[in-house]
């Protein structure tokens, strides 16, 4: 069958967008959000099952499919117009690629999301990892002013806008967000900018990790860090657990957070050095890609202790990256199902939600990305599928086989 | 309506909670925009959660479709309803349910008045950011209807930005709980989905949102310029300089000259062809660095003059004008279109004179109030309702308008929804299949499209979305 997709592939597309991955699957590159939808309506109608692939690190090329569609081809930063703080970017674009091209014209996406910088714009937004800024600047989707999406049937659907403010019709948008690639195959992106800022300083403090959650918990009221990480000792691959703060805005701004932030004792805080400060952040950043399987629970700072625990017992404190008050920790590392299970009933069991971020595909089908859904929502999610991908061709695991 | 569902309804809420006589639906008629009325077939106010459940198994049961309505302030015509509709009045159901000062959070009902959340909560140092103007009236649950706004949504977003749960009932009776506490939700992001849905997905009856601390300093600033195109270009100098002020605010001349004129007078300069409010807030040292920066690029970009204030008081007098402007215009003539709609930052200047072109062609008054930062305009039409040649001329020229700010490249509403008075502009910003996936998703949460119909979505411009084949 591999054989019929390609030639068929090769027809809609031209051969120079088909390929053969490593495996022997065909795959698509397509080069346009039209080719996309032309790729699923294809699909749709004969039945064939799509994986979506971008740089291959947080959507793992494994999902069982008769054809993958890769964004490698969608690489084009569409538009960027300082004067609005907008860009529009194709979903391939590596978030490396963005970056340089804002930072030329003095500006950033406010974000730093896990992995490394050759990860596409795609995959965080259909992620929706957010990093350790999510503090100051919000999650993935308050970056998003709007998005197109191919739907699992081959349609186009150009949601939101490229203003900054916009409540015209529903935000379909969001639900692309963190949607995993159920809902459709995001094709671009309308993002929102910041300036540069004049100051970028990052501070850490070292210490047990109750002592750092504790500091972490009274500092975060008392001045407004763009970003308060915790990060365990194989993290940050130090002796101790290390409390990172990063201030953004106006020098003076900066320098008196800095000095508000030395009087908080007991904690010694250093700053880092400015030419060390980015390759620090990258750094953590690339370690969530430590294990084969990276997961997110939402927690809020003062449940931090209890949710460190409650995963170090089941798995372990290896790698972990958490907002100190911003409502996310992350984990990485070697898992089985059995023991992921077991975290994500105990999470549930404190109302805390756990999204499996990337996983090879056998813990991912076992357990979904989201797995079992609060009350009524299963049912919501089920028909917002079915309306987005009503063959099913998009093989994606949102909720698992066996649910808890 | 049948008097036998007046019956069953009163025997749910108590038969003083349900209105059907005529002249106890005068109230209901309109919302805050002048331009569309219509009488609803009855209004029922249920008091309690259990009640709200029980009104909607009911309707359910009876497929009597209905719209929700918190206060009435909206500004789309969103919260009418036809007289085969009942009106759920929400406004009973306006109690803090909890507050939790740790994780600034706050559990409330839909009918909790906006700046009553603030007050209640500022005994422990925090307040609910986004602050339409109307934020004295209208609800918390209006205000997750419509994704409502406000001149702080600049630093700190709009009610998307901080609502993190609902309990949601929908139209058949049914709850489901979207979101989580905490902040990452279970599952893909649904309250995303349902904030701005106007009412069209079923009505949260639970809303759990995230409070703020209130800033330790706030510098408020006012400048005065000889011209929109100098303001606008200052907006976009102080944006560009990564500051983000609280809230970037603009008025143009025959706004100042309504405010000035009016019992309301701020002291504005009546010969200023516009007059911008920045607010910086934050620590102390970041307030003072970034006022200091702002005020600079003001006067740059030919501000005359800068006025500065950082005590409450002080503040309050140069917000006066700005926060009673509507209410200035409203003493110009007997009604107010209060417009709204969103071009990029950048051609704030060319938007403003085509409108005043369009303005000058149709005899008509306009002044205009912005929310600069984002590009966000409410070109206020002043007339009078009662002559059908003006209201058609006011009509025409908001349509004009909206067009003209779709091809700058903006969006037809930013924080006031599509309701029914804007239905009519939805194709010019989204294709049929774009619009058919927003039908797709509303029959998804409400299949039978009970839940305020013919709003939002202009059915006969949607291409048809199959519905699900899976099993």
């Amino acid at each position: 069958m591999s054989e019929t997709i390609t030639m068929r592939l090769r027809a809609l597309l031209g051969s120079d967008s088909v390929e053969r991955d490593p495996d022997g699957l065909p795959r698509a590159t397509p080069a346009s959000a039209d080719a996309v939808a032309l790729v699923c309506r294809t699909a749709d109608a004969e039945g064939w099952k799509i994986r979506v692939e971008g740089q291959g690190t947080w959507l793992t090329p494994d999902a069982p499919a008769d054809l993958a569609v890769s964004t490698r081809g969608l690489d084009q930063i569409i538009s960027v117009s300082p004067a609005d703080l907008v860009a529009s970017v194709e979903a391939g674009a590596t978030l490396e690629a963005v970056r340089r091209r804002l930072a030329e014209q003095g500006m950033w996406l406010a974000a730093d999301p896990p992995g490394r910088p050759g990860r596409s714009i795609g995959s965080v937004v259909a992620t929706a990892t957010a990093g350790p800024l999510r503090l100051g600047f919000g999650p993935v989707r308050d970056h998003v002013l709007g998005c197109t999406i191919a739907t699992g049937d081959g349609r186009l659907v150009r949601a939101g806008g490229r203003v900054v403010k916009n409540v015209a019709g529903y935000d379909l948008t969001k639900l692309q967000i963190g949607g995993f690639g159920g809902f459709g195959i995001v094709t671009d992106v309308h993002l929102r900018l910041r300036a540069l800022p004049r100051a970028d300083v990052t501070l850490v403090a070292r210490g047990t990790r109750d002592t750092l959650t504790a500091a972490g918990r009274d500092l975060a009221g008392a001045m407004t860090p763009a970003a308060l990480e915790l990060m365990s000792p194989a993290l940050a691959t130090e002796p101790e657990w290390l409390l990172a703060a990063r201030f953004l805005g106006t020098d003076a701004g900066v320098q008196a957070d800095m000095r508000r932030l030395a009087g908080q004792a007991p904690l010694s805080w250093q700053p880092l050095p400015a030419e060390r400060s980015a390759s620090f952040w990258q750094l953590s950043a690339r370690g969530m890609l430590g294990g084969p399987v990276t997961f997110r629970l939402g927690v809020l700072g003062d449940g931090l202790d209890e949710t460190i625990d409650l995963v170090a017992h089941d798995l372990d404190e290896g790698l972990i990256s958490a907002g100190a008050s911003s409502g996310m920790l992350r984990w990485t590392g070697l898992a089985t199902v059995e023991r992921l299970r077991a975290v994500r009933r105990a999470a549930a069991a404190r109302e805390i939600p756990m999204t499996l971020e990337r996983a090879p595909w056998p813990v991912r089908h076992a357990l979904g990305h989201f797995g079992a859904y609060r009350e009524g929502v299963g049912q919501l999610v089920g028909r917002l599928r079915e309306s987005f991908d009503p063959h099913g061709c998009l093989s994606v695991a949102l909720e698992g086989v066996e649910h808890g | 309506m049948d008097p036998s569902l007046i019956d069953a309804l009163g025997r749910l809420v108590g038969s003083r909670w349900v209105r059907h006589r005529r002249a106890e639906l005068a109230t209901y008629t309109m919302d805050g925009l002048p331009t569309h009325e219509s009488v609803p077939g009855l209004v029922v106010m249920p008091g309690t959660r259990a009640e709200l459940v029980a009104v909607m198994r009911l309707l359910h049961e009876r497929r009597v479709p209905f719209v929700a309505r918190g206060a009435g302030t909206g500004l789309s015509g969103g919260a009418l309803a036809e007289p085969t509709a009942a009106l759920v009045a929400l406004t009973r159901l306006n109690h803090i349910l909890h507050v939790d000062p740790v994780r600034r959070r706050a559990v409330v009902e839909p009918g909790v008045v906006n700046a009553r959340l603030s007050e209640a909560v500022a005994p422990h140092g925090l307040y609910y950011a986004p602050d339409p103007s109307s934020q004295t009236a209208c609800t918390i649950g209006g205000n997750v209807a419509e994704n409502a706004g406000g001149p702080h949504c600049l630093k700190y977003g709009v009610t998307t930005n901080h609502v993190v749960a609902l309990e949601v009932v929908l139209a058949d009776g049914s709850i489901v709980r979207l979101g989580s506490p905490h902040g990452d939700a279970w599952g893909p992001d649904l309250v995303g989905l349902f904030v701005g849905s106007e009412g069209m997905f079923g009505i949260a009856c639970e809303i759990t949102v995230r409070l703020e601390p209130i800033p330790v300093a706030v510098r408020t600033l006012l400048a005065d310029f000889p011209s929109v195109r100098a303001a606008s270009e200052a907006v976009s100098a102080i944006i560009a300089a990564g500051v983000l002020p609280a809230a970037l605010e603009m008025m143009d001349r025959a706004c100042v000259q309504a405010v000035e004129s009016s019992i309301y007078a701020a002291g504005y300069p009546t010969d200023a062809a516009a007059v911008l409010l920045a607010e910086v807030d934050g620590t102390p040292e970041a307030v003072a660095a970034d006022a200091d920066l702002v005020a600079a690029l003001l006067r740059a970009h030919g501000a005359r003059e800068v006025r500065s204030a950082s005590t409450l008081d002080e503040r309050a007098r140069l917000w006066q004008g700005r926060k009673k402007a509507f209410g200035a215009m409203g003493r110009i003539a007997p009604d107010l279109a209060v417009q709204d709609a969103v071009v990029p930052r950048s051609v704030l200047p060319d938007i403003l004179d085509r409108i005043e072109e369009i303005r000058a062609r149709h005899s008509l008054m306009i002044s205009n109030v912005f929310h600069a930062g984002d590009g966000n305009l409410h070109p206020n039409i002043s007339f009078d309702r009662r002559d059908a040649a003006v209201a058609e001329r006011v009509r025409v020229a908001s349509s004009e308008i909206m067009a003209a700010c779709v091809a700058a490249g903006g969006t037809i509403t930013g924080e006031h929804g599509v309701g029914n008075d804007k239905i009519a502009y939805m194709p010019l910003i989204f294709d049929a299949e774009t619009l058919g996936a927003m039908q797709a998703v509303r029959r998804v949460f409400d299949p039978t499209e009970r839940a305020n119909p013919g709003k939002v979505v202009p059915v006969h411009a949607c291409r048809e979305w199959r519905r699900g084949g899976r099993a």
